[in-house]
């Protein structure tokens, strides 16, 4: 369990002040001038060295990231871009930073723009996130009247400017370059890669998008050095993470924890536990929507992090944690997850504009169990036949969900179309 | 140069290509449907997916760059089933319509299906139904068929540069549409409907017509503007039943103006399909020999001064030969092919062509447009102007018409002084052009036909001798015809010989009673009150301004309905070629002139078409070889004088109806309607 002094976000619970005052207390922009001062490679070096792989769900090296920019900026200027479209259902963890502790974001921004050679950074904000727009707003404010940024900022000699613009309320602009184009003012469509938005990004300069928690825990690593950030969590899997526990359980909340801490853990300690008690778990989705459930069987054993989940054929994702007791209609909610990503889905590319609407259709019926067995293979199918074909990852994010509940409760699946069948007299 | 290996062929291909055309440089073909080699990447169809080694997940061919030892496969199991994947989704929501789709038969789809389709249907829900937009009189939709390519919009907003088209809603909710309902105002709408891979953009005119099985294909060239534009003549029977375009790099690149694609109808009203003689100030129908004899008779003991002939927009050079070989043997010098009386001198061949020619506007680094409006003049050439602006930024001036030419222009004022102080280097946009390895001046029939155009020319030429447009290697300096007969008359001399008359001269002498005999070859474009009494002799294909004023009338032939010879204004030599034959006792018109010089006793020493077309070649060589540029040489030409002050007006108002075929075309006449009185008298109820 996490250690009171490992804590990056302490005042994730907004039991403190927020202002700078409060954040200067709690140890931001603490020597920034300093850490600039040590340069762009230094910086990146630490970052990579700290193995920080970033929060937004995939998990690539942020460090490693970083470094993809152009050395020497050319005729083009370096953006950074946060993403800050916080929209994966079961995931919460960026609003509270924005919320409580803006300085964070505002000073790692600072930084990584600076490490990347980028003199303005963009914070893309979802659009129902509005106090959390006005406070992070009223944290540029603060840090650009005390010359933390701004012109020369932190007296580093560097100039820096942080913008804030709100997203209009899509999902898909969660997706780095469809976020670029929502941000260059067109529609929000993925791009094809490459090319990268290290080369060509926003408005065709380099570019780095990063997830707002990736940005945030950016100063401490630095401050507290880059070891300290490695020795903590598994290796390869490493540092502090904010878990988003939700569902079925007794206390749902938001806690910073280490990476790699077993999922029953996390539950019990942090969340009173389920409903019910352990053994009335159904499920849990461990990392947002877009990945499949668990059953109770593995999730005794699971831990929390980038690796081991993906051994059990899931995913960190957000760490937006979804517990589901044995009241759940487990079929009926991965029914409603169909239902986003088919509402959700940008409509450019085939597999996903069409796929994910027939899947929702074939999954409102084998809810009911007006399908028939072979259906579900049927289904299974269509799910591969969108998965990895598609321009960006919602298509893989609305197939995962499926698979999963095919892989894991496929018996209640079938039951309710023998089920329907029976209660019709009709042979299944 | 990259090597890679295709399908287990080597190749190497340059650095930057696709693996898309990297396996088609080596044969390798891919299924694709929102991929095209003239549009940006979209990469959203995903039915070009292959394996490339090393990557966990197909790749969309379409849009990946080529890598040093990339080895891709496009024939695997997992290839096949993407697409066939792919193909499955296309399938599910679009409508099993195709016995009643246009599209039918020549649909990309239905062929794709064909090699990677199931013969049956696993989606068991309701289908998705759009409803159908209203893009004007040209564009049919049929918007549930739509497979969401986005190429029409990419057409729209990259190459027509009317980006009137986008997309909206999400997922299964997406639609392609005009935002606000609209008619797309572009001249280049058409070939979204030759773009789209399915049949949810269709022609309206030809709704329901034709089969494409059905039709007879004539490779021909499009005579509505002076582009030359190449083209597809599908006819059926006797009725031309559509235009499309073909590919010629060098001049339309695979694109066709919308009056060239669909003013087809035109060919098949208002047509003159019988001799006509006046009597009793009515015309009525003759026969050949009756109107040839009243021919003769007419120019019994006429001398040479008292007859004349003015050659129209459309007729081609087989028949000005004829006619001006016929003329000299009358005795007549009163010949013209300027009906808009432009004064354009024919002295030097560099002097009224467009020598930097259309493709090279793509190497161009500066223009200059002077009176000249080219969206509605040639927009195929507008269209490159705007490739020219997009891809290389190519800085464009315009001295005339303010009109929305789809790129970025810097409005020097309409006026003929802004030309003088850029000719005398004065203008800040003179050095531009000058420090410009490739600039261009490009002069329009609008500056030409004022009363002092000769007196432009020169000061056009003025400026492109004295800012670097023409120099060792490179003529920046071009005169942009709309008339598709104009260079080819100016090329074979039609012009007033020896003391004769040019067009307002020939109205004058007419007026004066001087003139008593003029030949009208397909010319329409006259004020026709201007004859006084002469007898006017119309030939041509259908009855427009000319036939009214007509004393006589000889049937001709459309450019659809003979072998002819015509010149664009690059000074590219075209043949049309007949796609189905003259209506009635129309004949093809250089056939009338041959026949009416006998009856004359003056018979013309040719009596087949090569033979006339070697009479061609002694007049000007450059019709030895057709479908050839070959620079011409610089010169003098204009006439000095002085500039009057004033601006230049385009001579074409309305781009849909310039000609005889146009104008009596139904669905030019509803382009009209919609998109040039449209935009007239709109009040705040109008709809």
């Amino acid at each position: 369990m996490l250690r009171d002094q490992d804590r990056i976000f302490t005042n994730l619970y907004g039991l403190g002040d927020w202002r700078l005052a409060g954040a200067r207390a709690r140890g931001d922009w603490d020597g920034t001038k300093e850490i600039l001062g040590k340069g762009r490679d230094w910086i990146i070096d630490q970052m990579k060295e700290s193995g920080l792989r970033g929060r937004g769900g995939a998990g690539f090296p942020t460090g490693v990231k970083w470094s993809f920019m152009p050395k020497e900026q050319g005729a083009r200027p370096h953006y950074l871009v946060i993403n800050a479209d916080e929209g994966e259902p079961g995931t919460c963890k960026d609003r509270e930073v924005m919320r409580f502790d803006p300085h964070k974001l505002v000073e790692g921004a600072l930084i990584a723009s600076f490490a990347i050679g980028a003199h303005a950074s963009y914070i893309y904000i979802r659009g129902e996130f509005v106090r959390e727009a006005q406070n992070l707003q009223a944290a540029i404010d603060e840090a650009r009247e005390a010359g933390l940024i701004g012109p020369n900022a932190c007296g580093s000699g560097w100039d820096f400017e942080l913008y804030v613009h709100r997203g209009a309320g899509a999902y898909v602009c969660g997706e780095e370059t469809a976020l670029i184009e929502s941000l260059e003012g067109k529609k929000g469509q993925p791009r094809l890669k490459p090319p990268f938005p290290a080369g060509m990004g926003l408005y065709g300069c380099p570019t780095t998008v990063n997830n707002v928690e990736s940005i945030a825990v950016a100063p401490t690593i630095l401050r507290r050095g880059a070891a300290w950030f490695a020795g903590l969590g598994r290796p390869r899997n490493v540092g502090t993470k904010i878990f988003c526990i939700s569902g079925h359980v007794n206390k749902p909340c938001n806690v910073e924890e280490e990476m790699g801490i077993p999922l029953k853990e996390l539950i019990e300690k942090h969340a009173g536990g389920v409903r019910g008690g352990w053994n009335n778990l159904l499920g849990v989705i461990p990392g947002g929507a877009s990945v499949p459930i668990l059953p109770r069987e593995i999730c005794d054993t699971v831990l929390m992090d980038f690796d081991s989940l993906r051994d059990v054929r899931s995913g960190l994702g957000t760490a937006g944690v979804m517990v589901m007791d044995k009241s759940t209609d487990v079929v009926r909610a991965i029914t409603r997850l169909a239902r986003f990503y088919k509402h959700e889905s940008c409509g450019q590319c085939t597999p996903c504009r069409e796929g994910t609407g027939w899947m929702w259709r074939i999954m409102e019926r084998i809810t009911v169990g007006n399908a028939t067995v072979e259906e579900i293979d049927m289904l299974e199918d269509v799910s591969k036949q969108i998965e990895g074909h598609t321009i960006c990852a919602l298509g893989d994010a609305a197939a995962w969900p499926i698979q999963g509940l095919i892989r894991h409760f496929r018996p209640e699946m079938e039951r309710r179309i023998e089920e329907y069948r029976s209660a019709r007299g009709r042979a299944a | 140069m990259t090597k890679l290996t295709i399908d287990g062929i080597e190749t190497e291909v340059e650095a930057g290509a696709t693996i898309l055309q990297a396996a088609e440089s080596v044969g390798v073909e891919i299924p694709r449907f929102c991929y095209h080699e003239r549009l940006q990447i979209a990469g959203n169809c995903r039915m070009c997916l292959v394996e490339v080694e090393k990557s966990p997940k197909p790749v969309a061919s379409c849009a990946m760059p080529v890598a040093e030892g990339m080895v891709v496969r496009t024939t695997t199991p997992a290839v096949q089933k993407a697409r066939k994947g792919v193909m499955e989704f296309l399938l599910i929501n679009h409508p099993l319509d195709c016995p009643i789709c246009d599209q039918g038969g020549e649909c990309d789809l239905q062929d794709q299906a064909m090699a990677y389709g199931f013969d049956r249907s696993r989606y068991a829900e309701g289908k998705r139904a759009v409803k159908d937009k209203d893009f004007g009189p040209l564009i049919k939709t049929w918007m549930t068929r739509c497979i969401h390519c986005t190429r029409c919009i990419r057409f729209m907003t990259e190459v027509a540069g009317v980006p009137e088209l986008g997309a909206t809603s999400r997922g299964e909710n997406m639609e392609v549409t005009t935002y606000v309902e609209k008619a797309l105002s572009s001249e280049l709408s058409g070939n979204i409907i030759d773009l789209c891979p399915v049949g949810a953009l269709t022609s309206r005119p030809y709704a329901f017509l034709a089969r494409p099985w059905e039709l007879r294909k004539t490779d021909s060239i499009d005579v509505h503007d002076a582009v030359g534009a190449a083209i597809r003549i599908d006819a059926r029977g006797g009725a031309v039943m559509r235009v499309l375009p073909r590919t010629n790099d060098d001049v339309n690149e695979e694109w066709l103006g919308d009056k060239s694609r669909f003013a087809n109808d035109g060919l098949k009203r208002q047509r003159l399909d019988r001799p006509y003689l006046r009597e009793g100030g009515r015309l009525r129908p003759a026969g050949w020999g009756e109107v040839f004899a009243a021919i003769a008779s007419r120019l019994k003991g006429l001398p040479g001064s008292a007859i004349a002939a003015i050659a129209g927009d459309l007729a081609d050079c087989e028949s000005m030969t004829a006619l001006k070989d016929l003329m000299g043997r009358l005795g007549s010098a009163n010949l013209d092919c300027r009906q808009d009386g432009a004064k354009i001198d024919a002295a030097v061949r560099a002097g009224y062509l467009f020598n930097p020619t259309i493709a090279g506007i793509e190497q161009a680094d500066a223009l200059l447009l002077v009176g000249t409006d080219p969206r509605r003049e040639a927009p195929l050439l507008n269209a490159r102007i705007r490739k020219g602006w997009v891809r290389n930024g190519l800085p464009i001036a315009v001295i005339g018409p303010n009109a929305n030419l789809t790129y970025g222009v810097q409005d020097l004022g309409n006026d003929s002084g802004v030309l003088a102080e850029i000719a005398a280097g004065r203008h800040p946009f003179a050095a531009v052009l000058k420090n410009a390895q490739r600039p261009m001046l490009v002069i329009g029939q609008g500056a030409l036909t004022r009363p002092d155009g000769a007196a432009v020319l020169a000061m056009a030429r003025q400026a492109a001798l004295s800012l670097g447009v023409v120099k060792d290697g490179w003529n920046g300096f071009g005169m942009l015809h709309y008339a598709a007969g104009r260079v080819g008359g100016l090329d074979l001399g039609f012009l007033p010989g020896p003391g004769g008359r040019d067009v307002a001269g020939i109205q004058d002498a007419a007026r004066a009673g001087e003139i008593k005999v003029v030949w009208l070859l397909g010319a329409d474009e006259l004020d026709m009150g201007g004859f006084g009494d002469a007898f006017v002799i119309y030939q041509g294909h259908h009855g427009d301004h000319g036939a009214h004023r007509a004393d006589v009338v000889l049937p001709g032939a459309a450019y659809t309905e003979k072998n002819a010879t015509y010149v664009n204004t690059e000074g590219r030599v075209q043949r049309t070629r007949m796609a189905v034959t003259p209506p009635g006792e129309a004949r093809e018109d250089w056939k009338i002139v041959r026949a009416l010089s006998e009856t004359l006793d003056q018979a013309l020493p040719y009596d087949t078409i090569e033979q006339l077309r070697e009479r061609m070649k002694a007049v000007n060589p450059v019709f030895g070889a057709a479908d050839r540029i070959d620079p011409a040489a610089w010169g003098a030409f204009g006439a000095a004088g002085a500039v009057a002050p004033g601006g230049f007006e385009s001579p074409i108002a309305n781009y849909y109806m310039t000609d005889p075929i146009s104008r009596a075309s139904k669905t030019m006449a509803e382009c009209t309607a919609v998109f040039v009185r449209g935009q007239e008298g709109k009040t705040g109820t109008h709809g």
